[in-house]
């Protein structure tokens, strides 16, 4: 019964009524392209919400991933344009985007500042960079050979390379959350800190590698999105930051940290990815989507809490009803 | 004991679920009267304190106030008939000041509608003076002692003319002192009229301050009556319900090689210049009043704060300074004195609490080994006798004498060397505490170095082969086991003597 009720289960099942429905309402829904089309389009959220995902456990939270991601495109763009080659660009701009992370990480495990306010205040640091760097241009001829990397789908399948590469890095990071030392210590910083340092976990480096792994692969993310449009553009992944983390909290992943698993995640994901797309090949608009967006991170939000404030309503019923 | 009781319940029951945590339990508190509430933890008293504090709502039984029935819809009824309770933690607003605290919700008010600051000031003040302590109404609450704050608490109970003052262990976080001071107002109140109901683990203070005792066991009342010609064994028998044996096993043991060295540990404004060593086979109790630096000096031997100059050894190592992971390798292990804080991480299982300590051993190749985590836990808990149904249940739903002993076995597991407990047993029950108690002369006798800061004074006395005092942030005396006493140890703790 419990069991049943846990929130990335239900989620699990939303997606496969989603699914569900958007194939029998839709006939060019559940089509190879369009679901490949679909995938690839959610490739930059969905690699950016694995790293969210262990700061959201660890109560922390990163809002600069899609300033840096801008960042990281306007750099690709400006660095081709004076000429480097993409084999130099893309490790280069990966380890800008570690930087960025750094410094966020700095910000908030030495002198002690809230994550929220940090982030927000990279979010604009950030995106104000990539305009310095590129400006309102665009820069676009990019190797074909690399562009088809982050386009086409692996041989005989509709899974786009990228998210390919995020169902490796998914496991990955499923294993690390919920089966090593160092899961175990993210459950512990986000669900009690104090009782996390007191029983020796490095609190501060475990937070500090967190927003460079954020960073870093917010930074790739960037280099993805550019390669797949074709297109470096400082305002490349506006408001991506927004979409992330409705997938975490859609997931089930508690805000105030300590709780979630991946699997919810990844079916939060995947959620706001094909109900992005239903309402993109019903022609509804991109404001409406953005509502959309907003009313289901206020939801995934709300709806756990209101779950937990009828539990004990339940329980003190029954226990009257015991009573002869 | 002419008239009425002033609050009485009358075969209350009470059940959350499965669970019966009050069993037919009735109760008299009568004006001028101070009457303690025994038993262990789980015995049902949390529930009655929230039964008259109106927070539950009996499931059957009557609650008469003057001898007329009355029923608590919540916390706002209790509080308009008249009853206050203090809690173990105060809950004041830290940023107001002590009279904005007391008056919180209704200031008095000036003619033009507009908070009359001086009237407040001089109402604290009486209510202060009716209870015989000094305070300054302006200060802010940030910064007052637990002991203060409760005073504060109690001036703002009889602020609103409360008749039955409900003390749910207000001296578990108090020391000698500052107890004494506060138990000088209980008595002050009940000559005044009011009916106070008193719960505490430390039986001295029952015997000391109440006329009557209710003891309650497994949600069943035991008995009621009269404390005088009461013994602490057959009070004790009443509450556990069976034979405890001595309370403070202390075993003799010979002192091995120095384990733990201190020497000239400072950290400013906090603590000056302390040096001692604990050897293997020794407990050395570290004793003294409630802000004498005894927690943070432990808090910066095991790493979680740092410290400005001096040295700590391990077996003969140095560890680094503010480092609670280097601390841990070199065979330290802390139990906090903030069980539910610092101790443990409540959302997460038993299991997972013990293996807290364990990350690094419990690994299998890169992943934790669930089954080498899943033996570390269930090997720990049988040795210390933990009440429990799952390893894999949270442990909120634990007691805190179960919770103390998850705290002990995470520790333990880690095999220290030596072992620093912080309070070991406030606010757990006299069964549990017996049991820590003999588990720490245990780990003793097998040669672990334990360091002991406890402000039970008995608990210090019956313990530990040497006694360390500190008085304002520094070292005031060694006394050993031979010498010490009540006496010798508070004069020390008070400074005042060399």
């Amino acid at each position: 019964m419990a069991r049943a009720l846990r929130w990335d289960v239900i989620i699990g099942l939303l997606l496969v009524a989603v699914f569900a429905g958007g194939a029998l309402g839709s006939p060019s829904f559940a089509t190879a392209d369009n679901l490949s089309f679909a995938l690839g389009d959610l490739g930059e959220i969905a690699l950016i919400a694995l790293a969210m995902t262990m700061l959201v456990v660890a109560a922390e939270v990163d809002l600069s991933v899609a300033s840096v991601l801008g960042l990281s495109s306007a750099l690709v763009g400006a660095l081709w344009d004076a000429g480097l080659a993409i084999e130099t660009i893309i490790p280069l701009v990966v380890l800008i985007g570690a930087v960025c992370g750094l410094v966020n990480g700095l910000l908030v495990t030495r002198l002690g500042l809230p994550s929220l306010a940090v982030t927000i205040g990279t979010l604009a640091l950030y995106r104000g960079l990539a305009y310095v760097v590129l400006g309102d241009r665009a820069v676009a001829g990019f190797p074909p050979g690399y562009v088809s990397a982050a386009v086409d789908d692996v041989p005989g399948t509709f899974v786009p390379y990228p998210v390919a590469l995020f169902v490796l890095l998914a496991v990955v990071v499923a294993v690390v959350l919920h089966a090593t030392g160092f899961g175990r210590a993210l459950f512990a910083i986000g669900a009690q800190e104090q009782a996390a340092f007191f029983a020796g976990i490095r609190v501060k480096r475990i937070k500090l590698a967190l927003f460079v792994i954020s960073g870093t692969v917010a930074a790739f993310a960037g280099v993805v999105f550019t390669l797949r449009y074709g297109s470096a553009r400082a305002d490349n992944g506006l408001g991506v930051e927004l979409a992330v983390i409705a997938a975490v909290l859609l997931g089930g992943v508690d805000f105030d940290g300590g709780k979630g698993t991946l699997g919810g995640v990844i079916a939060g994901v995947l959620l706001i990815g094909l109900l992005r797309n239903l309402l993109m090949l019903n022609d509804v608009s991109t404001e409406i989507q953005s509502i959309v967006t907003g009313l289901l991170l206020i939801v995934s939000v709300l709806t756990p809490r209101l779950i937990s404030l009828l539990k004990p309503v339940r329980t003190g019923t029954s226990a009257l009803k015991g009573i002869p | 004991m002419s008239g009425p009781p002033t609050l009485a319940l009358v075969n209350v029951s009470k059940s959350f679920g499965a669970v019966r945590a009050l069993r037919e339990v009735s109760l008299e508190l009568f004006a001028g009267e101070a009457h303690a509430l025994a038993g262990e933890n789980g015995a049902g008293k949390s529930t009655l304190v929230k039964i008259l504090a109106g927070v539950h709502r009996p499931d059957s039984g009557q609650m008469l106030l003057d001898g007329e029935p009355v029923v608590f819809h919540g916390p706002v009824d209790a509080q308009r008939a008249g009853v206050a309770v203090i809690y173990q933690e105060p809950t004041l607003f830290p940023d107001l000041s002590v009279a904005e605290n007391i008056f919180m919700g209704r200031q008095p008010r000036t003619t033009l509608g507009r908070i009359d600051r001086r009237a407040r000031r001089a109402l604290a003040a009486e209510l202060f003076t009716r209870l015989g302590v000094t305070l300054d109404p302006e200060q802010p609450a940030r910064g007052l002692s637990i002991a203060d704050q409760q005073l504060v608490e109690i001036a703002k109970a009889i602020s609103t003319d409360a008749r039955v003052l409900v003390m749910d262990e207000p001296t578990a976080a108090l020391s000698g002192n500052e107890a004494a001071r506060l138990f000088s107002v209980v008595e002050t109140l009940r000559e005044q009229g009011c009916a106070v109901l008193f719960i505490s683990h430390r039986l001295d203070e029952i015997f000391s301050l109440c006329g009557r005792v209710t003891t309650l066991r497994d949600g069943g009342l035991v008995a009621v009556e009269p404390v005088a010609g009461l013994t602490h064994d057959e009070l004790i028998r009443r509450m556990v319900g069976r034979e405890l044996g001595a309370l403070y096993p202390k075993q003799e043991t010979t002192a091995g090689q120095v384990a733990l060295r201190v020497e000239r540990l400072t950290r400013e404004g906090v603590f000056t210049d302390v040096s001692f060593e604990v050897r293997r086979g020794e407990i050395v109790a570290l004793a003294g009043l409630v802000g004498a630096g005894r927690s943070e000096v432990a808090r910066a031997i095991f790493g979680v704060d740092r410290w400005d100059a001096g040295t700590v050894q391990v077996d003969g190592r140095p560890l680094p300074a503010a480092s609670p992971s280097a601390a841990m390798a070199a065979g330290l292990a802390l139990v906090p004195e903030d069980r539910r804080q610092q101790g443990l991480v409540m959302a997460l299982s038993i299991e997972r609490n013990i293996g807290l300590t364990g990350l690094r051993s419990l690994r299998r190749g890169l992943t934790i080994s669930r089954a080498a985590e899943r033996d570390r836990a269930r090997d720990w808990a049988l040795r210390l006798r933990l009440k429990f149904a799952a390893l894999s249940d949270g442990v909120g739903v634990l007691s805190g004498g179960n919770q103390q002993k998850v705290v002990l076995a995470k520790w333990l597991a880690t095999r220290p060397s030596v072992l620093v407990v912080d309070e070991p047993t406030r606010g757990i029950d006299v069964g549990t505490k017996a049991e820590v108690h003999r588990l720490l002369s245990e780990l003793a006798g097998q040669g672990i170095a334990v360091l002991m800061i406890s402000s039970d004074l008995p608990e210090v006395l019956g313990m530990a082969d040497r006694v360390l005092v500190m008085h304002e942030g520094r070292l005031t005396a060694e006394i050993p086991r031979a010498e010490a006493t009540e006496e010798s140890v508070m004069t020390a703790a008070t400074g005042r003597a060399a």
